[in-house]
Formats: structure tokens, C-alpha cells, sequence
């Protein structure tokens, strides 16, 4: 028997390529908005991978450093070095800003690393170029995606830095590209106040009488001195030793250093089911949406085929067509429109949207898999309209009268 | 295979219920012979597309027997159970209008037929390519159905409707959009394929110019047929 769909699809192909083509661009904009949802994924795992940490120790009852503020003293480290099971820790500091070079800006996160040597928790674990950051001031690695290059002079709050390395695929949960520069410079990027702001907060302490005590010399000085310091940064990054479980670390970091302390696992569920969650949900939405689109599509033009084939059918079941065969043509048709549609979607989301969406795209083969499934159902369940409308068709209206 | 044609004997059709009830055949009587072709002529509203469904197994009678070959396919009741595959195999149909499936090849229009009741693909081309040497369109066997000229769409319809040897073919005002030469030409073509091929075909038409040419034609008027037999007429 042969396909009649087939010979359809092929007499009528210039209708068939441009509505797949139509089809299709919903289908790569579909594939494209999974892929913003992987890669907001694959940006948190990078994040978490990247630091090469097994444990975050941050300020008490908060999820910092990522999705909620967390200070704490930045001689925390000493304490929990001590502790058994861990190997390394490190001080880090994030603040995302936008930072200057020349006359634009770009918005990065902010990384303040501790002096050290590759392998530090923080530290770029690779470059591209250029070499880490071997002074305590005003030396910068950037992420490629920044946009800057090797020996650009980029800005600070008030400070500017020199690039002297360039790393790859360092981003924060959202997506920004990261700029790591000495911890020192970062707490003071963080939290140093304005050179307005520090003078009226000294005038402030100078008339308050609690701290300007004429019978007690020095404490004026020590108070404004301590004002203009700051000892706080957002976490501790801790590696901890091969024969150690993370879980018991932190349990005991938490019972005697009194800090919240996230492992590895714990960590990844904060940035994907709470960071995350909302863009995700909005995506899920938007999928569902544009899924229902592409039904509706899929359904109005396969009804509106069948209706301009309304007299063939009549005459096909008039001649004895089974109606298994006239809902095969329909829905063999519907299936042919969504592996077009799908073939010219994964195209245009591969070629087209990834590379130029502002965002970090993952295109999982795995999706494309569940794409193809999810377009041939959606298909199916289309030409169900149509088809209902082919088996009503009367074959006595081949016959006049 | 095409066998004692068909007879039908008190055939009754009727719509609708209670006072609203219209009867559109009241007792129709026909017998076609295999090989022979005849006429059913008559007004519009007379009953003419009512009988034709009815014959072409496409809408119930009422009431009434219908005989096709040596098979009693109606009796106040079907008495076929796949009327699907009696349309197929046993009743041929030409339409008004040719009616071809615009995406299907001239040859793949008419072997559909065989195909459908599962004969091979090559088998059935086959056959429908002998059917075209006999209606002399072999030349456009590859061609699509608007690549054709009216005439030749008709035959091509002509070759569907007795590609499966029915022993009855019904043929709904096949010479309606044909000018006076193609459509005797047509009915030349209907008269040899029913000789050659032992088919009864039941040509319903308004046509005049055609009517002159059955040996025998059925009025139908008002649900009725009456019969005039063919005293001077004569085969084109």
C-alpha cells in the first residue's frame, strides 16, 4: 500500500517546508528557553565546581554566600583550620557590580581571593592567558566573557586594577562573568564607605560623648580607627581531607564554631531549588505555554488541510478507504509537520539563538530527545480534530444531489 | 468479477419520522443485465441521488431487496457486513466530476483500488495499466490528474471505477462538464468497457444529448421508475 501521506506531503511540499519553517522557529525558541533553564543550572554547578570548595561556612541561620548576604569575621578561618578534617580554607568575598573600563561597564561578580597559590578555595582553578594574581593590591583575573583583555586597566568603587590573567567559564548563579581580585581590595570594594560618608561618620563619633571621654586618652582614635577598617567577608571556603566525610565536617564546624556550613549537595539544592526556582518556574511556564502554542498551530493547520481535502475523502470512503487509513494520512501528516518543525527548531536554537542570547544556553541532547517526543505527542493529539473531522465526512457527498 | 448484474425489487427510502416522514423512493424496481448500460433519468428532487446511494450501499433503503451478482446484499436489512469492502470490490462509481486524488499519479489513482482490497503494488498498477491501454491513455500513465484535459480525467475515473471488475457501476452525470463530442465519447467508451468487462452500468443523468443513446432508460419520478424500452434506439 502507499503512503498517502507521504504522496500529499510531497505534491503539496512548499505548503508543508514553510508552515515546518513557521512551526519550527516556535520549536527552536521552546528548545532555546530549556536550554536557558540548563545553563542557569550548569552556571550554579560552574559556580560551586569553580570554587573548589567542599564546605561553605557562613554567617549563622543564612543561605549565603550566593543567594543570601552572609558576613563574618575574616578571622573565622583560623578556628575552623584547626578543625579535624580540613585541609585548606580560605576567606572569600562576592559582590556583584558593575565594573568600569574606560567608558563602559559590564557587570561581573566580584570575587576577593586570598593570597595564595593555584588550587586555593576561590582562586581560578585554570586560565586562558595571562598568569594569577600575585600582588595584595590592585591586580585583577577576569572571566573572558567580560570582555576585557590582558593589561586592561578596569575600575573598582574608587580603585583600578590591571588584568593580568584571563579565565573561562567562571560565572556567577546569574550568569555574570566573574572578576577575582585580592581579598583585601574586595572587603574594602564591599564595605568601605565613601570619603563623605567616613568624614560625617566622624564628626558623628567625635560629638558623641560616650566615645570622646576626655579622662580616657586614645579611645576617640581606637573607635574611629575601627570604624574605618573592616574585618568581615561573605564566607570560608573550606577543602577538606580525602578520608573525610563532608557531612561530619560541617556537623562539627557547626556544633563548635556555631556558623551554618553547607556542603557540596546542600549547596547545589540552594542555588537550583531556591536561587534559581523563580526564573525556572517562569521558564517552565513559558514552555508550557509556548507547547500549547505550537498545538494549537499544529491542530489549526492540519484541520485546515484536511478541510481542503474534504471531496477526496469522500471519495476515498466512498471507494472503501478504511478510516484507519484516512486517520493515518491525517496524523502521518501532523507527525511529517512536527519533524520538520522540529528539525528546522533544533537548527535555529543550535546555529541561531544559542550563540547569540545573551545568556549561557545548554542545549542537553537529552532535551532534544524529550523535545522530539513531546513535538511527535503534541502532533498526535493536533490532527485528533482533524481527524474526528475526516471519519464525520459523509461518503455520500462524492455522490451529487 | 462481474456476474448477473444487478436487480432491485420494491425498494423503499424514506427521511425523517412521524408527520414530518418524506418518501423518496416509494417501490423502485430496476434490473440491469451484465454487459448492459441504461439510463435513469428524471427531474430534480425525483429520487435520482436517493436511489444512487441506496444502489452504491452509501445510505440504507427503508424497505425492499436488492440483488447484485448472485448475492442478496439487501433485504429489510443489509445483508453484507463490511459495506466498505462491497463498495470496494463489487461497486464501481464515476462521478460528475472525475473527482481524481490530486496528489496520487494517474496510475496510482486508479490502482489504489486493488491496493486497498491488499493486492500488491505492482499488481495493481498493473492492472491499471492494462485498463489504460484499453481507454487508450496509456501515454499519461506518470501524469498528475491537473496535468490532464477533462476528457482524459474521465476515462482515468472510468478506469478507476472498473479497475476491481464490479459486476454494477454507478455513474452520477459522468458527461455533465464534457461538451457533446467528449461526452459521447464517454458513453461509447461506458458501452464497450460493459460489454468487454460484463458490467451493469446505471448511467443517472439530465444530459439530453446522451439520453438518445441507451437501449433502455429508467424514469424515475416521485419515488417511482417506470421503464421505456428502447424501440428505435441504438447503441452509440
Amino acid at each position: 500500500m502507499i503512503s498517502l501521506a507521504g504522496r500529499d506531503i510531497m505534491h503539496a511540499w512548499g505548503k508543508f517546508v514553510f508552515t515546518g519553517l513557521g512551526l519550527g522557529l516556535l520549536i527552536g525558541v521552546t528548545l532555546s528557553m530549556a536550554g536557558i533553564y540548563r545553563g542557569m543550572v550548569d552556571d550554579g554547578k560552574a559556580l560551586l565546581d569553580n570554587s573548589g570548595a567542599d564546605l561553605w561556612v557562613v554567617q549563622q541561620n543564612t543561605l549565603g554566600p550566593y543567594a543570601e548576604a552572609s558576613s563574618i569575621y575574616d578571622d573565622t578561618w583560623r578556628g575552623i583550620r584547626n578543625m579535624p578534617g580540613v585541609e585548606r580554607v580560605a576567606n572569600v568575598t562576592y559582590l556583584t557590580m558593575q565594573v568600569r573600563q574606560g567608558e563602559r561597564d559590564v557587570r561581573a561578580m566580584v570575587t576577593g581571593v586570598t593570597a595564595g597559590s593555584p588550587g586555593t578555595p576561590g582562586w581560578p582553578p585554570y586560565l586562558v592567558g595571562g598568569r594569577q594574581i600575585t600582588r595584595d593590591h590592585y591586580e585583577a583575573v577576569a572571566d573572558i566573557a567580560t570582555g576585557f583583555k590582558l593589561g586592561d586597566s578596569i575600575q573598582i568603587r574608587r580603585n583600578n586594577y590591571t588584568v593580568v590573567g584571563l579565565t573561562r567559564r567562571m560565572v556567577s548563579s546569574g550568569g555574570d562573568p566573574m572578576v577575582f581580585i585580592p581579598l583585601k581590595d574586595a572587603q574594602e570594594a564591599q564595605f568601605l564607605k565613601d570619603n563623605d560618608a567616613i568624614l560625617q561618620q566622624r564628626r558623628r563619633t567625635t560629638v558623641n560623648p560616650v566615645f570622646n571621654r576626655p579622662q580616657v586618652p586614645g579611645l576617640l582614635e581606637a573607635v574611629i580607627a575601627s570604624q574605618s577598617t573592616n574585618t568581615y567577608v561573605n564566607a570560608v571556603l573550606v577543602q577538606i581531607g580525602a578520608s573525610y566525610n563532608a557531612d561530619d565536617v560541617a556537623e562539627s564546624i557547626r556544633r563548635w564554631k556555631r556558623y551554618t556550613v553547607y556542603t557540596r549537595s546542600q549547596m547545589e539544592e540552594i542555588l537550583v531549588g531556591k536561587l534559581i526556582a523563580t526564573s525556572a518556574k517562569q521558564i517552565g511556564m513559558f514552555l508550557v505555554i509556548l507547547s500549547i502554542v505550537s498545538a494549537a498551530i499544529v491542530a489549526f493547520i492540519i484541520y485546515t488541510l484536511t478541510l481542503g481535502k474534504i471531496r477526496e475523502i469522500a471519495v476515498l470512503k466512498l471507494i472503501g478507504t478504511r478510516n484507519r487509513t484516512i486517520a493515518g494520512l491525517i496524523m502521518q501528516q501532523a507527525i511529517a509537520l512536527g519533524v520538520i518543525g522540529f528539525m528546522v527548531g533544533k537548527i535555529s536554537a543550535t546555529l541561531l539563538m544559542a550563540p547569540i542570547f545573551p545568556k549561557h544556553v545548554l542545549l542537553e541532547p537529552l532535551d532534544s530527545v524529550f523535545g522530539f517526543i513531546a513535538v511527535v505527542v503534541i502532533c498526535i493529539f493536533s490532527s485528533i480534530i482533524a481527524i474526528r473531522a475526516a471519519l464525520k465526512v459523509d461518503p455520500a457527498e462524492a455522490v451529487g444531489g | 468479477m462481474a456476474g448477473k448484474g444487478i436487480r432491485i425489487e420494491g425498494l423503499k427510502k424514506s427521511y425523517g419520522r412521524g408527520d414530518t416522514v418524506v418518501e423518496a423512493l416509494k417501490g423502485v424496481d430496476m434490473q440491469v443485465a451484465p454487459g448492459e448500460v441504461v439510463g435513469l433519468v428524471g427531474p430534480s428532487g425525483s429520487g435520482k441521488s436517493t436511489l444512487l446511494k441506496c444502489l452504491g450501499a452509501v445510505i440504507e433503503p427503508t424497505a425492499g431487496r436488492m440483488i447484485l451478482g448472485d448475492q442478496v446484499i439487501y433485504e429489510d436489512g443489509w445483508k453484507v457486513k463490511d459495506l466498505r469492502a462491497l463498495r470496494r470490490d463489487r461497486i464501481g462509481f464515476i462521478f460528475q466530476a472525475p473527482y481524481l486524488i490530486p496528489f496520487l499519479d494517474v496510475t496510482d489513482n486508479v490502482a489504489l483500488l486493488p491496493m486497498l482490497a491488499g493486492k500488491p503494488n505492482a499488481q495493481a498498477r498493473e492492472q491499471a495499466i492494462d485498463l489504460f491501454k484499453e481507454l487508450d491513455i496509456e501515454h499519461r500513465a506518470k501524469a498528475m490528474p491537473a496535468q490532464l484535459s477533462g476528457g482524459e480525467q474521465q476515462r482515468v475515473a472510468i478506469a478507476r471505477g472498473l479497475v476491481n471488475r464490479p459486476p454494477v457501476i454507478l455513474a452520477d452525470e459522468p458527461t455533465a462538464p464534457l461538451d457533446s463530442e467528449r461526452a459521447l465519447a464517454v458513453i461509447r467508451i461506458l458501452n464497450e468497457m460493459a460489454r468487454k468487462f460484463e458490467t451493469a452500468i446505471i448511467v443517472v443523468t439530465h444530459d439530453e444529448k446522451i439520453i438518445p443513446t441507451f437501449k433502455r432508460i429508467y424514469h424515475i419520478r416521485d419515488g417511482v421508475t417506470y421503464e421505456e424500452a428502447g424501440e428505435g434506439r441504438s447503441f452509440v
